[in-house]
């Protein structure tokens, strides 16, 4: 089945356990289980007219799909967002608005 | 062959522990508090204070925490070290899962106590024989000797790479623990000679560094490789037999030592009558076999050291011998089992391997520390004598659903 977001496919199984390491190790790669983004229900939606810039959503991101540069705007990465709020529970300014996806 | 470089100092048990983990350079400790094993830690505590031991010791709220802290320090490369003992170590036994599971060489010695309610603090394996089927390497000591040297060994055996797994190194509490006796301390210098070297990055599965961030332990789906991982536990485990042996052969050599292997055989040879016990209580049989050889009968120990690994290539051996009849002593229990005792249940298992026809009877003794005299482990063996003589089990009040209850209050 093709993989609507086009990452790569997780790799083969091991032919043996003769070939394992000893513990399973992941090593960082974006979205390694997909475009996460489809679980949403709510989006982060900024409004820029609010935000100071602070970076705090920034910093309290759990998938840290939110880049930060002083004096710009934070910028959501949606493909992987997946809506949890803390972006906007945590903003000072309440810059950031949940707004429930359409169908 | 005691050379002269050993330093021989009168120390308890526990501190027999404290000084082993020192003389190991262990680099990360955590702790808590519990009856017997405090004054593990409060020696380790006091040897970093003085700057004898550079170690981090992280002080933290539960024996839960303590092993989670050193499966932190354990998986950047650090020799990590831990003492607990009866509720603790069940309070810890999720992360002892994880420990192994992470294949983690971190060493924790275990100064056993009866299991609550009632309230018990005295010698009673209940505790490590609750959790040995955890994926750790469980070793008796039974005596305060064998603490020291054991915790030499168990560094070497869990970190070579073959093996890496975490190492239990258990003996009772109060009576090992708080008593005391001289212990021979080696020259630091050659103790460093025998220790593995730590690797500079960590161990080669498993190195948490944050400038190389990695994920492990995540999830594994069930056609993935869950069930090869947890195969590849129990296989380390069964082939850690040949690391054990070859580690014990090397500090044998150097520091003049004589120890066995996965078991110690007191008189076995020609044996007709055989008690396998563990801990130091099987230390004491040797006076109960001792006396019975004098009055010709022939008796011998087989002592565990080690019940992970399970020695089955000894007992099959011990099997295929002259041996008529086997008693089997547990000092823990395990309710509900087919014998009431965890380890008689596991020698009993094996008995399939041999086409002797083999009596035998296991038998629970020293529950809670109560006290098991040498002429109590005498009136054991006279009993296993009366089934080769009789061909009948003993039927006195003592004996429960098939098992010797020693010490049983039958009101006579």
């Amino acid at each position: 089945m093709e993989k609507s977001d086009k990452l790569p496919a997780a790799p083969q199984p091991y032919k043996s356990w003769k070939e394992l390491p000893h513990v399973p190790v992941s090593y960082p790669q974006l979205g390694s289980i997909g475009a996460t983004g489809e679980w949403r229900t709510f989006k982060p939606e900024l409004n820029a007219k609010l935000c100071n810039k602070c970076g705090m959503c920034y910093l309290y991101c759990p998938d840290g799909v939110i880049s930060y540069k002083e004096d710009a705007l934070p910028e959501i990465d949606y493909m992987f967002c997946k809506g949890c709020g803390i972006c906007a529970s945590i903003c000072p300014k309440k810059a950031l608005e949940m707004v429930r996806e359409k169908e | 062959m005691k050379t002269e470089q050993e330093n021989i100092l009168i120390m308890s048990g526990n501190y027999a522990a404290a000084w082993g983990a020192k003389c190991s350079n262990v680099n990360v400790i955590s702790a808590y508090p519990i009856t017997p094993q405090t004054t593990v830690v409060e020696k380790l505590s006091d040897f970093v204070d003085n700057k004898e031991l550079d170690a981090k010791y992280i002080r933290v709220e539960s024996e839960h925490s303590v092993m989670a802290a050193l499966v932190g320090s354990s998986m950047t490369g650090a020799r990590s070290f831990s003492a607990t003992s009866g509720q603790g170590l069940l309070y810890m036994a999720e992360m002892l899962h994880w420990v192994s599971s992470s294949r983690l060489p971190i060493v924790t010695t275990i100064s056993s106590r009866g299991i609550a309610p009632p309230w018990n603090i005295w010698a009673d394996y209940t505790d490590i024989l609750s959790i040995r089927d955890c994926g750790w390497i469980i070793q008796f000591a039974s005596t305060h000797q064998e603490i020291f040297d054991s915790i030499l060994m168990a560094y070497k055996i869990a970190e070579n790479p073959e093996v890496s797994l975490p190492y239990f190194v258990v003996y009772s509490g109060f009576s090992q623990s708080h008593t005391s006796k001289p212990v021979s301390i080696p020259d630091q210098q050659r103790i460093n000679e025998f220790l593995p070297i730590l690797p500079e990055d960590g161990w080669g599965h498993l190195n948490l560094n944050p400038d190389k961030p990695v994920t492990f332990g995540n999830l594994v789906m069930p056609e993935q490789e869950y069930l090869d991982f947890r195969f590849m536990i129990h296989d380390s485990m069964v082939k850690s037999k040949n690391v054990i042996h070859d580690t014990i052969d090397v500090f044998n050599q150097s520091f003049g030592r004589d120890y066995e292997g996965l078991v110690e055989k007191y008189l076995c040879d020609d044996a007709e009558v055989i008690l396998i016990a563990y801990g130091a209580l099987a230390e004491q049989s040797k006076d109960a076999v001792d006396n019975l050889r004098e009055q010709g009968n022939k008796v011998g120990l087989f002592k565990l050291r080690y019940i992970r690994p399970f020695p089955n290539e000894e007992l099959i051996e011990v099997f295929n011998s002259d041996v008529k009849v086997i008693g089997v002593a547990d000092q823990g229990t395990a309710f509900g089992n087919p014998t009431g005792g965890p380890i008689s249940t596991e020698v009993m298992s094996l008995l399939y391997h041999t086409k002797n026809k083999i009596d035998v009877l296991p038998c629970i003794w020293g529950i809670g520390g109560r006290n098991v005299s040498v002429d109590d482990q005498i009136k054991l063996f006279e009993k296993l004598l009366y089934i080769k003589n009789n061909n009948k089990y003993p039927t006195d009040e003592t004996c429960q659903h098939g098992t010797v209850w020693m010490g049983l209050k039958t009101g006579i």
